[in-house]
């Protein structure tokens, strides 16, 4: 770990429960520095990147990231993220960005009704974002997914501007990269796994890479994500919210 | 307060006998106010007290090298190295998941999350062993959907991955299914908190949720029998919130870690008034709470309401003296209640006061540890010869055994159980290194090199045919079990579940269960640590069969070595280790084939057992091993096809047994003990059987790994071979695969809620 390398911030709500994964992985593997920001933070420190981990936040109780939109952190994150900081939503994560209003769309329940945890395959749309850059376009990832609500929705004007501005970056595939609809744990329109925000510095996703980033988890996959950002921070100046 | 006249009704109704109420008025030497009736109620019940069973556990062993804490705290402890300990206990929730399935399954899984980071240690595995009745009643359908919902929704929201277990169906689990959960937690060897009161006039805190009116009684109703009806007895199943869960697990680790408490323990069965006087009890302390103080949901609880309170997600803790400004920041930073309630004292007593008042004053000890214990009669029942009869001429052997192996494959008991796990987020914590549907779940221990493995198993058949072999066989298949993934068996917990104690055939069936757990655990070294009764599983004067639930931990000293069932190359050689006997008993194959559920479960040699576990140990620690799998229900040709099945994708096998004038459904579908079906490479195979016959242990070579069909064929004396199975292994992948989901595929709304 060095000091001078990029930093990563961890958003911590009451309820996450990937951010010791999330830390892990970022400080174990990629061996950068991590820190945990809690959400009563209303200012973030120095930070390239800031990682809204996986969870229940606020118990997921009345809608999935609806109460920790409110949270003083996610403020400072929207104000971080608009001056073209680095943000990555895991799950819980991604939900919490769809209320923020930092992403458009909202998650309905999956529609089997049930919680699902398992590995899925998704396809890569676009290596033209900080967060796919190591892979191939058309690269297809064994990514885990655990959620109850992943079934991603949005009106068709915003799916077509997704589409149109290549602003889908996973979707979910058989594992020879067929995007059909049994490839699809959730019901999600068009198969969206994830999505990034108009200026493409904002990335929300169901996976999570996290959880497939080491050889004695028996799948990498996802390292190539992590990797795909940290080369991302490397390249480009600091950005610092105040 | 005005204190009601001590009736005949009022003393039965609180389940007391008129000679336990005679004991109390002993113990204080007055007679009890209604308030103090009712925590001697609670704590003398049987679920709290095991006052019908602590003479017979004792001849468990519980004594070993790596044992910290044995049975009689939270949770038994074992050293796994590093400075590290390993923290687990497993514990039913039958009753309550009855009445409100998801609820009862959810808060059973809050209560052992509590049991295990109240010593100290983050929880990092859950477990469930569950048994119901058959899924074609929507009944069944209904309990077994609302717990698995239910457990899926604690563990997930916590974030503890939920990494394997069991589950059995069973017509005589209709009317008492039964919910044991088990959790594991890693805690340092120089940081464990026991629920210990001590230091007089140290502060005794309250933090948690607020205590409201519900699971008063929850211990009572959970030492009675089932009558019809027992819904009224919802309000008596508490309501789980796993998110102030989350946030006690957080802040009371972080209180660990600030180094504010002198002792911990969480509100569980009986709530207030078992924890302070359990606490109390094991300090040689007294306790002074004042009710006034306690945090509370609504108004207008009286002292009794309060005290016997059930409601989730609560502590008491002892802090440092002068530390509880300390512990109740900690407690608003996660926006937690939390109050001093109380205070330590030297004189043993339980003093409980409202605003100054005494309202109850007991003895902790008379409280915690006196209960009257009984060696209640014990005598094998009239229809124990009737069901160990099988005159095996009766029984056919089948033409087809292919449909015989699709029908024990897509049986709910052997069918893969996805449906369940892949609902319960068994990947959270980045550690689970071999995921459910393996003989056990391995989980590393970052940090370290390590990794530890976990299983629980029970074979509830064979106990209600020979509770003595049933049990010795299910402590030797979780030994078995972890053997299989590379691990070294290390120690135990147990939750024993039973009909009613009062009646001398259930107290048979007790007492030689717990022998031969004893003498299980004393043959393979495995010290039983912690562990649950679970009486009075009864409903309508039907007993359950005698289900003694075994947990159990074992360590892999190189996390990177860990072995699955699942065959891994063509061309690979598959070995049976152990004996194939004329072992019909008690299997599935009768029950699914020939509906008897009869015989004389498979005779376990438990020196045989140790000398195959150790020789797999030893091919593993070579590095032979590419796939090993225990044979169990469905015997060696379900073993085999899950071997096929479990590969990605599905591969195929060709096996040829010796017929040993064995009987063809013995060879195929018996369920002798002590085998497992490992694959090593071919230019392994000779230093594998090298190995085997250094230890002495019978093995075969019986077939290779290869093809797209599973074929199993039979070479009798003569030399002739024929073929008994051959299926694509592609249909077999489907059939096993979506048997139990397809059983669920009804809609939930057609679940009625009545037989």
């Amino acid at each position: 770990m060095t000091d001078s390398g990029p930093r990563i911030g961890i958003i911590v709500f009451p309820g996450s429960n990937c951010d010791q994964d999330c830390y892990h992985a970022v400080s174990t593997v990629l061996e950068a520095s991590a820190e945990f920001i809690w959400h009563k933070t209303s200012v973030l420190p120095p930070l390239d990147a800031v990682l809204i981990p996986g969870g229940f936040s606020y118990g997921d109780y009345l809608r999935t990231g609806a109460i920790a939109r409110f949270s003083p952190v996610m403020e400072a994150v929207t104000s971080f993220a608009a001056e073209g900081g680095f943000v990555l939503g895991i799950c819980n994560g991604f939900q919490i960005l769809l209320e923020a209003g930092l992403l458009p769309g909202a998650m309905l329940r999956n529609t089997s009704l049930s919680f699902v945890c398992r590995d899925v395959h998704v396809r890569v749309e676009s290596n033209a974002t900080p967060f796919t850059a190591r892979c191939a376009p058309g690269q297809v990832l064994k990514l885990p997914v655990a959620h109850a609500e992943g079934n991603y929705y949005t009106d068709p004007n915003t799916l077509a501007t997704l589409i149109s501005t290549k602003r889908i970056v996973f979707r979910y595939c058989t594992p020879d990269g067929d995007v059909m609809q049994d490839a699809c744990p959730n019901g999600s329109i068009d198969n969206i796994a994830g999505i990034t925000n108009a200026a493409g510095n904002v990335l929300g996703m169901m996976p999570h890479p996290e959880r497939c980033a080491e050889a004695i988890l028996g799948n990498e996959d996802g390292k190539l994500i992590l990797l795909s950002l940290l080369d991302a921070l490397k390249s480009r100046p600091n950005v610092t919210a105040g | 307060m005005t204190h009601p006249l001590m009736t005949k009704e009022l003393i039965a109704q609180h389940g007391l006998t008129e000679e336990e109420y005679q004991k109390i008025i002993a113990i204080l030497a007055r007679e009890p106010n209604l308030t103090e009736l009712g925590m001697f109620s609670v704590m003398w019940s049987e679920h709290c007290s095991y006052k019908s069973s602590r003479a017979f556990l004792k001849r468990l062993p519980t004594e070993g090298p790596q044992v910290v804490h044995g049975p009689g705290e939270n949770a038994g402890v074992i050293d796994i190295g590093d400075g590290l300990v390993a923290v687990f206990k497993m514990e039913s929730h039958n009753h309550p998941s009855f009445i409100e399935p998801y609820q009862g399954a959810a808060t059973g899984v809050g209560g052992i999350l509590r049991d295990v980071f109240t010593m100290g240690a983050r929880p990092i595995a859950l477990l469930n062993a569950l048994r119901f009745g058959p899924l074609d009643r929507p009944k069944n359908r209904y309990l077994f959907r609302g717990v698995v919902s239910g457990i899926a929704g604690y563990g997930n929201c916590v974030g503890v991955p939920t990494v394997g277990g069991e589950v059995c169906f069973n017509e005589i689990y209709n009317k008492n299914p039964l919910v044991n959960v088990f959790c594991l937690g890693i805690a340092r060897r120089d940081k464990i908190f026991l629920g210990r009161a001590v230091g007089e006039g140290n502060p005794v805190l309250y933090i948690g949720a607020k205590t409201g009116r519900d699971g008063i009684h929850g211990a009572t109703m959970a030492s009675d029998s089932f009558e019809e009806g027992e819904e009224s007895k919802r309000p008596t199943v508490q309501v789980g919130d796993p998110f102030t869960e989350k946030l006690l697990i957080e802040a009371c680790l972080e209180l660990m870690d600030k180094d504010l408490l002198i002792g911990i323990q969480d509100m569980g069965a009986a709530g207030l008034t078992s924890s302070s006087c359990e606490m109390a009890s094991r300090g040689d302390s007294g306790i002074e709470l004042e009710l006034a103080s306690v945090p509370r949901r609504e108004p207008g609880m009286t002292p009794y309401e309060l005290l016997l309170s059930e409601s989730q997600e609560r502590m008491l803790l002892v802090a440092k003296p002068g530390r509880e400004g300390d512990v109740l920041d900690i407690c608003k930073k996660w926006d937690l209640a939390a109050a001093v309630v109380g205070r330590v004292t030297a004189d043993g007593m339980l003093r409980v006061k409202d605003q100054g008042v005494t309202v109850a004053e007991v003895p902790a000890r008379a409280l915690a540890d006196d209960a009257p214990k009984y060696e209640r009669p014990a005598a094998a029942p009239p229809y124990q010869d009737h069901l160990q009869s099988l005159q095996l001429e009766v029984i056919a052997e089948p033409k087809d055994c292919n449909t015989v192996l699709e029908t024990l494959l897509t049986s709910p008991t052997i069918a893969h159980k996805g449906w369940i796990f892949e609902q319960y987020d068994h990947m959270v914590q980045t550690n689970t290194l071999v995921r459910p549907g393996a003989d056990a779940a391995v989980l590393r221990l970052k940090g370290t090199d390590k990794a530890l493995a976990v299983t629980t198993d029970c074979n509830s058949l064979y106990c209600v045919l020979n509770p003595y072999i049933g049990a010795a066989s299910a402590v030797a298949e979780a030994a078995r079990n972890l053997v299989c993934v590379g691990a070294r068996p290390l120690a135990l917990t147990d939750c024993l579940n039973f009909g009613n104690p009062e009646r001398p055939d259930i107290m048979w069936q007790f007492v030689l269960a717990v022998e031969g757990i004893a003498d299980a655990c004393r043959a393979l070294e495995i010290p039983v640590v912690s562990g649950n009764v679970s009486f009075y599983n009864e409903t309508g004067g039907l007993s359950i069969y005698p289900t003694p639930g075994i947990g159990m931990v074992g360590i892999l000293e190189h996390a990177d070595r860990s072995v699955t069932p699942g065959f891994k190359g063509e061309g690979d050689q598959i070995l049976l280790i152990g004996e194939t006997g004329e072992d019909l008993g008690g299997t599935e194959y009768l029950r699914c084939v020939h509906s008897r559920e009869q015989g004389t479960p498979p005779v376990l040699n438990l020196e045989r057992e140790r000398a195959v576990q150790r020789l797999l140990l030893a091919a593993v620690d070579r590095g032979l091993v590419r796939s090993a799998h225990d044979c169990s229900e469905g015997g060696l040709a379900v073993a085999v096809a899950e071997s096929c099945l479990s590969s990605e994708p599905a591969c195929g096998a060709r096996i040829v047994l010796k017929q040993k004038r064995l009987r063809r459904d013995s060879l195929l579908f018996g369920e002798s003990q002590s085998r497992i079906v490992v694959s090593v490479k071919s230019t392994d195979l000779r230093a594998f059987e090298k190995l085997g016959r250094e230890a002495a242990v019978p093995m075969e070579q019986i077939g290779a790994v290869g093809g797209a069909h599973l074929v199993m064929a039979i070479c009798d004396e003569r030399g002739t071979t024929t073929t008994w199975i051959d299926r694509p292994c592609q249909a077999l992948a489907e059939g096993w695969r979506s048997a139990l989901a397809n059983l669920m595929a009804s809609t939930p709304s057609a679940e009625g809620r009545d037989a």
